[in-house]
């Protein structure tokens, strides 16, 4: 063997064995480090600091913010943390680097708006996002209907809700449907066939699956809200008629003269409580069902698999 | 352009391949084809957004960085293998050299940005599936980006025909990122009064204004840009290459090379 060939052999196992022992030293130095303090930082605060740092590339560094928001709020909802204090300033950088990205708008009040474990509860925070959006965005009535959907969903002000809708029902190109919620709003705002409307809405205007899908999760927790209250309305029925709770829900079905038992979306009987309250079987299936708990129930942050 | 301008600039292109300077469009490639994978599984609804930011600001970035290492040598390697003088004692004239090294650096970026931009219509190809009419605002962004490459490369020669290679490379890259503040600077100069606005202001339009020919971000939502600010930044572009170029063959033309 010659003496180059011996040093190439050499060489390359010295950098074989460097680069495992390297790697494996990174591998362990990762499991000691305290890695909350390093994912909870936002070292620069400042959007206009951040945009002179870009050189002018922002749209660059929007992207990445936008990332950052996502893989915080990701890894927080995963691992059920209750507070998101810098999903609100993340947010707030990539639009300002980038006002017409409009996911960041989207998504963004979608992670801000709902109460935790869903979200962050900073629905105020997700109108303001919104109304900024709609500032840079004017055209797009996609925005106008976000920002509605939040005045609807966790604000509760269904007349703020009309407005918004209405706004954007007015942008030209707007789909039909903003009408339609817009009148609901004024007179319906609290029935179910709104919310119904307002999430198969969202469902059909959407190409995203997350979107989908948790517009098919919000509509499947409608349906067991309306089953719950409809089936909850025929015990207090039942209760006035025979002056004792039922033992069944067999029994109410045959007092109402139903054609069976009333089931849940995934084909389910509710149940009845020993103390007259209609439970659904399996509240876990059903992230967003507000009605047919059983008490003390704590909701885990999971989406159905099937649709 | 004269024969020997073309044979300087050719053997300058000729130069910058053999030195592997192209061997950047690896990174160029691996770098898009990464993010143009993964993003997608980490982020939301930005996989084209970032195609194209990404994209157009490496094209930027690796460019002006070519431009400024390659263009910063090109007089002072020359002088130190002592090359230039066997070109010089030919029926070459001093500002002959310096243009022909101008454009055979300008062209090797373009060729560069060449193959850099069919990397970004691929990419943009793989998580869109399909072009649309928006795009074509990518290629005035690619032209922009050229226009960028002839001002930097202009600068860099103007810098290298009076300066050290380290301190060239230090004095192209302020320039740069000065430039690219140069709206900034301008609204700051509006800020101040009397003597000091014009001084404010003066300075403010000497340095080259990188940020009007930034228009990543509009290429990437697809906006349009108008032909009235294609053609006055190809006249600013032109008139400020032309400004450093002259700089230097001024400088150049007196610089005692004994």
């Amino acid at each position: 063997m010659s003496a180059r060939k011996k040093t190439t052999i050499i060489a390359a196992a010295c950098l074989l064995v460097s680069l495992s022992g390297s790697i494996l030293i990174a591998q362990h130095v990762e499991r000691i480090r305290p890695h909350d303090i390093v994912d909870d930082a936002l070292y620069i605060t400042s959007s206009k600091m951040v945009r002179r740092a870009s050189l002018g590339f922002d749209g660059l560094m929007a992207c990445i913010y936008w990332t950052r928001a996502v893989q915080y709020f990701g890894h927080r909802h995963f691992i059920r943390e209750r507070s998101y204090n810098e999903l609100g300033p993340l947010l707030e950088i990539t639009t300002a680097l980038d006002p017409h990205l409009l996911p960041a708008y989207q998504f963004g009040a979608t992670f801000l708006a709902p109460a935790p474990p869903n979200g962050a509860g900073q629905p105020e925070r997700a109108v303001e996002l919104m109304y900024y959006g709609i500032e840079h965005n004017p055209e797009n009535w996609r925005l106008y209907y976000d920002l509605g959907f939040v005045y609807y969903t966790e604000l509760h002000d269904y007349k703020k809700a009309g407005e918004v809708f209405e706004e954007g029902s007015n942008v030209p190109g707007a789909h039909p449907f903003l009408k339609v919620l817009a009148a609901s709003m004024a007179e319906h705002a609290q029935d179910f066939s709104t919310a119904r409307l307002l999430w198969s809405a969202a469902y059909q205007s959407s190409q995203d699956t997350s979107i989908r899908q948790n517009a098919l999760e919000h509509l499947r927790a409608i349906q067991v809200d309306e089953d719950v209250t409809n089936l909850q309305n025929a015990v207090t029925r039942f209760v006035q008629a025979n002056r004792r709770l039922p033992t069944s829900l067999w029994e109410v079905v045959t007092a109402e003269h139903w054609q069976g038992l009333t089931v849940d979306p995934d084909g389910i009987p509710y149940e009845l409580s020993f103390d007259g309250k209609v439970l659904v079987a399996h509240p876990d299936d059903f992230p967003f069902a507000t009605l047919g708990l059983p008490p003390g129930y704590k909701p885990t942050p999971k989406f159905h698999t099937q649709g | 352009m004269n024969a020997r301008i073309a044979y300087i600039a050719s053997n300058t292109f000729r130069e910058a391949v053999r030195d592997r300077v192209l061997y950047n469009l690896i990174a160029f490639a691996v770098l898009l084809s990464a993010a143009a994978i993964f993003i997608g599984q980490i982020s939301i609804e930005i996989e084209r957004l970032v195609v194209i930011n990404l994209g157009l600001t490496a094209v930027s970035l690796f460019g002006v960085v070519i431009a400024i290492f390659v263009g910063i040598g090109l007089v002072s390697k020359e002088i130190e293998k002592r090359t230039l003088y066997t070109v010089l004692s030919r029926p070459v004239r001093r500002w002959e050299f310096i243009v022909g090294k101008f454009f055979g650096l300008a062209g090797t970026l373009v060729v560069n940005t060449f193959f850099m931009a069919i990397g970004v219509f691929g990419a943009l190809l793989y998580v869109a599936h399909r072009f649309s009419s928006g795009d074509s605002s990518i290629l005035i962004a690619l032209y922009f980006i050229i226009l960028e490459f002839l001002i930097v490369c202009a600068l860099a020669l103007l810098f290298s025909s009076f300066s050290s290679p380290l301190l060239s490379a230090i004095f192209a890259f302020s320039l740069f990122v000065i430039g690219s503040f140069a709206d900034d600077l301008r609204g700051f100069a509006t800020l101040t009064h009397g003597l000091t606005r014009w001084i404010a202001t003066g300075a403010a339009y000497i340095v080259p204004n990188f940020s009007t020919l930034n228009v990543i971000s509009a290429a990437a939502h697809q906006q349009a840009i108008s032909w009235q600010l294609v053609a006055e930044n190809t006249l600013y572009a032109v008139f400020y290459a032309a400004m450093a170029l002259s700089g230097a063959i001024l400088i150049f033309e007196r610089r005692n090379l004994k």
